[in-house]
């Protein structure tokens, strides 16, 4: 292996930006080495540097990046001697990328077959017929169903998995020595994901194609890589084969990464997470040696702050390094960074009941044929028949993909839309046909929502205490002035934020703080129920930990009970009591979070959890990869809702017949035709490698 | 937090801020020539009762070349006009008379402009099918003939120069800020309000529009350019200021029959208001560039 050129080497790479603060430096001295038909993993936090990476590697980094030490070779060719013609050449035909939002990578006015024939007509200098045709082969080639349909179409046409497929196929197209893939399923469902993954997988073995594959996400790492590199703020700060990291990782930092995600066996009583504690130096902020170091348990005063630190090799494994100056000081293997783990909360009484809920979107057809035949109003049914309860101090989970209808339902509680049919009771009292601009101050300040995008939750105009203020002012929960002050003050204390950020604005604030300013906002005012929409999932893993753990000890001090939406099952998993699963509008399966997880499971349950990538060797996983795409709420279907994508369909049943909801143990409901005899067969999906007990 | 602590502490804070966007002017040479051409004569307007200039309405010795010396030892700096009035008094006391006028009927065209145009965006449906046919009726009407009909009709005066560039900006402005809100009020902080239970009117002027105010500082400084030139226009077409206040634009039509015999009488004027407008649009253009950069 040591004879071959590698395909890409990067050798202390140093990249900067220029901007109005002067030079920062965003990548220091990182060094890759690709070989051929490898794939290597780049795995860091929002920040560190690792989109960077692939932008220099690409030579394309904008008016002010510039490469400001070190060199990058491509088939041992140094990257920065080639004239921009050369490098043009080179880009989309001898190295592709792939980006995270695959609408933003295809041209919305051409059709498919139209960009993907332009790659030949552009290196190879082909015919458009001759273009189309290769084209076609590669669409099949990437899995996709009806590749000439999909050549005739334009990007909107087709959905975001589909696109991802076809920017993968161009990427392909010109058979590329190295393909980078920043963060490509970052935008899909799981379940879209994991089949994505699947491809990309088979992409080394099928083109021989080296990766660079680019991801916060150390399970996907996991799944497609043979080697990873872990960056943290500009740094690489370990690197090996991903077994290696995996398994016997060294660097404090990978270790705190892997502590703070929520692994399939997690409970939040019995395995808190352990969140990384501070937060991301910001570049020009970067401390003198170890950049890690004020967040590091091990930290030595004198010997990390001492100036740069190199990466060093472990003894026994060749490619495994750490930079970390008390890399063989730390033993491991006496180390405990256990979370404290907290006693089970007595759920209360039922303080929401959700009964029958629908929710009809009505949409007017003004085509002539729809006039014609008197045919004009069509519903979209994005809630059908939703029913279950929430008690005090529970967290219910409601799990869905996109177009689930879980933000529909989110809404219609919040009194933002209106229910079509059925109740929904806040303490006994029906909301589900009430706006919210006519319910009592007093009703609306005991429902409360927490957002998801951190960038957007906050008004930029106002002062972060001006915010929760309002709200307290708002239900009337304090109105001295001087009150307020304190009450603004107390929530900062529980949200664990220096008193001082009341005078601060939005923008001065990290995306994790913004995250705890919502939810002291939305605790404000004494609610009894908080909304939580994907709280954490914008967030960076290591702050995510923190983040949720705030949420559910604030959540048990107050006994509020938290409706918790996600697509994210891990989290789910760690964070909820109970657990509703929505697919197309319809609930298929509730129950607690035990009997949810673990089988018989719904077989879309079932197809979640397998989609779920889990960042442990030791864990094997039954692989179900969905074929096709949610379908639309316009048109129902007649039968089970999961019936174009069910593995487990029976036949004309699921077609014909909506599945009753059958009872399987006390609390444990779902709606599937399937025999008891074959739901009592299933597996689990996980089987945990050192103790299989089934999750 | 308290209304007491916003007056104790915001001002301190909204200071520094301001000095340090006036900082951020620098990074734009063309925002810094804007802003000194227009400062120049926002300048020039204020301090001209202190500085010692003949009474710009006062008949001297017609037809003086610029420079020349007048009776009294004293000098016409840029000459004096067909009635003998001194050119340099006129054009700075004009610069006063075009400064209130731009800036106060920009100023109202806005008000009028942001509320249709945050009601239209943020009500949505019916408030905006009906406020967006008014601006488009508005827009389709020539605005020369909008300003003549209604200058003719009412008469000339500053009131109705306000009322006319209102007619002729607030749909403009309308779209624009409709335009904003619409994408505004997708964001999360909106819903928040609206879960709280908030008056669309709170939620309008409160949680909306202060973040709508970026792109409308840039517009607004363009607007006051477009402004100036109507204002010039009409006193060109002698729909202006009433007589004899010095209005540029009638400065110009006096003159220019006189111009092969005496071309400082109108070229003087007309570099006045070629040069305020150009300074309010160089400074939006820079302010522009400013806001794009990071």
């Amino acid at each position: 292996m040591s004879e071959q050129t590698p395909v890409l080497e990067c050798n202390n790479l140093s990249v900067s930006y220029f901007t109005r603060a002067g030079e920062i430096p965003a990548v220091v001295d990182f060094n890759l080495r690709v070989m051929s038909g490898e794939a290597v993993g780049i795995v860091g936090e929002s920040g560190c540097g690792k989109s960077t990476v692939a932008l220099a590697i690409m030579q394309y980094m904008g008016n002010n990046g510039d490469i400001v030490g070190g060199e990058i070779k491509f088939n041992g060719q140094d990257m920065a001697a080639m004239s921009e013609e050369e490098l043009r050449q080179l880009r989309g035909s001898k190295i592709s990328m792939v980006y995270q939002e695959p609408m933003a990578s295809l041209n919305p006015s051409m059709l498919i077959g139209e960009q993907l024939a332009e790659v030949f007509i552009c290196h190879e200098g082909t015919s458009m017929d001759e273009g189309k045709a290769r084209a076609v082969e590669m669409l099949a080639a990437v899995r996709l169903p009806e590749p000439a349909r999909i050549m005739a179409s334009y990007p909107h046409q087709i959905s975001g998995g589909q696109q991802q497929r076809v920017v993968i196929a161009m990427a392909l197209l010109s058979k590329p020595e190295l393909l980078l893939l920043d963060e490509p399923t970052t935008a899909l469902d799981v379940t879209v994901q994991s089949g994505i993954i699947d491809l990309i997988k088979d992409i080394a073995k099928e083109f021989g194609t080296s990766m660079i594959y680019i991801s916060h996400n150390l399970g996907l790492i996991l799944e497609t890589c043979d080697r990873m590199t872990v960056m943290y703020s500009g740094e690489a700060v370990e690197e090996g084969t991903v077994d290696e990291v995996f398994d016997h990782m060294r660097h404090p930092y990978t270790h705190g990464l892997f502590a703070s995600i929520p692994l399939p066996g997690a409970d939040k009583n019995e395995r808190p997470l352990v969140p990384i504690r501070g937060q991301l130096p910001l570049p020009h902020q970067r401390p003198v040696g170890c950049s890690f170091g004020p967040r590091c348990d091990f930290f030595k005063e004198g010997q990390c702050d001492q100036g740069p630190i190199s990466m060093r090799g472990i003894d026994g494994e060749e490619l495994h390094h750490a930079r970390c100056e008390r890399l063989n000081e730390i033993d491991w293997s006496t180390h405990k960074s256990e979370g404290v783990s907290s006693e089970d909360i007595e759920a209360g009484e039922v303080v929401l009941e959700v009964d029958h809920m629908k929710k009809y979107y009505e949409i007017r057809d003004n085509s002539l044929a729809a006039l014609l035949s008197g045919d004009r109003i069509k519903w979209v049914k994005a809630n059908e028949d939703i029913s279950f309860n929430a008690r005090e101090a529970e967290t219910v989970a409601i799990v869905g993909e996109s177009g689930c209808g879980k933000s529909t339902f989110a809404k219609v509680l919040m009194g933002l839309e209106q229910a079509t049919g059925g109740e929904i009771r806040l303490h006994g009292q029906d909301l589900g046909k009430v706006p919210v601009q006519q319910r009592q101050p007093q009703t609306v300040s005991l429902l409360q929502m927490i957002f998801q995008n951190p960038f957007d939750t906050l008004n930029p105009s106002h002062t972060v205490g001006s915010q929760i203020s309002r709200v307290i002012k708002r239900f009337g929960v304090e109105s001295d002035p001087v009150k307020i002050q304190n009450r603004v003050f107390e929530l900062l204390d529980l949200v664990k934020l220096p008193r001082d950020f009341a005078y601060r604005r939005p923008r001065q604030l990290s995306g994790g703080q913004k995250q705890r300013i919502g939810i002291a906002r939305a605790f404000a005012g004494n609610p009894s129920v908080v909304i939580a929409d994907e709280p954490v999932s914008a967030l960076d893993v290591s702050v995510q930990a923190a983040v949720a753990a705030l949420l559910m000890e604030i959540q048990r001090e107050f006994r509020t009970t938290l409706i918790f939406i996600s697509h994210d099952l891990s989290v789910v998993r760690y964070l909820s009591d109970r657990v509703v699963v929505m697919y197309l509008g319809h609930l298929v399966e509730q129950g607690t979070t035990d009997q949810v997880f673990a089988p018989p499971y719904h077989p879309y349950t079932e197809a979640l959890l397998s989609a779920v990538p889990i960042a442990d060797t030791s864990v094997e996983k039954r692989e179900i990869v969905l074929s096709g795409e949610m379908p639309s709420a316009t048109n129902p279907l007649s039968g089970c809702p999961f019936q174009t994508r069910c593995h487990r369909k029976i036949g004309s049943v699921c077609e014909d017949e909506m599945p009753p909801e059958r009872m399987l143990a006390d609390g444990h409901r779902m709606r599937c035709h399937l025999d008891q005899s074959e739901l009592d067969a299933m597996e689990p999906v996980f089987v945990m490698g050192n103790d299989k007990t089934a999750a | 937090m308290n209304t007491n602590d916003h007056s104790m502490s915001q001002p301190a804070r909204g200071f520094a801020r301001f000095v340090q966007s006036i900082a951020l002017l620098k990074e734009s040479p063309i925002a810094i020539f804007g802003l000194a051409l227009v400062m120049l004569w926002v300048i020039l307007a204020l301090i001209a009762p202190l500085l010692p200039l003949f009474d710009p309405n006062t008949p001297l010795e017609p037809f003086k070349k610029p420079f020349s010396d007048a009776k009294d030892g004293a000098t016409y700096w840029l000459g004096t006009d067909h009635k003998g009035r001194d050119m340099l008094s006129r054009v700075i006391f004009g610069a006063q008379l075009v400064l209130i006028w731009a800036t106060f009927a920009t100023a109202v065209a806005y008000f009028f402009g942001v509320i249709m145009g945050v009601v239209a965006g943020y009500m949505g449906g019916w408030w905006d099918d009906a406020i967006s046919f008014v601006s488009n009726v508005l827009l389709s009407f020539p605005v020369m003939v909008l300003y003549i009909i209604i200058i003719t009709y009412l008469g000339s005066t500053g009131f109705n120069i306000v009322l006319a560039v209102t007619f002729a900006s607030a749909p403009g402005i309308m779209r624009i800020v409709r335009g904003l809100v619409l994408d505004l009020k997708t964001r999360d902080y909106i819903f928040a309000a609206q879960t709280r239970g908030e008056s669309p009117l709170y939620i309008m002027l409160v949680e909306l529009l202060p973040n709508a105010r970026g792109p409308l500082i840039v517009d607004a400084c363009l607007r006051l350019g477009y402004t100036t030139i109507t204002i010039a226009m009409l006193g060109y077409l002698g729909l202006g200021l009433p007589p004899p206040d010095p209005d540029w634009g009638k400065m110009i039509a006096e003159t220019q029959p006189l111009g092969s015999f005496a071309g400082h009488m109108a070229v003087v004027p007309a570099l006045a208001i070629s040069s305020l407008v150009l300074g309010f649009n160089l400074l939006a253009d820079g302010l522009r560039e400013i806001s794009l950069r990071d």
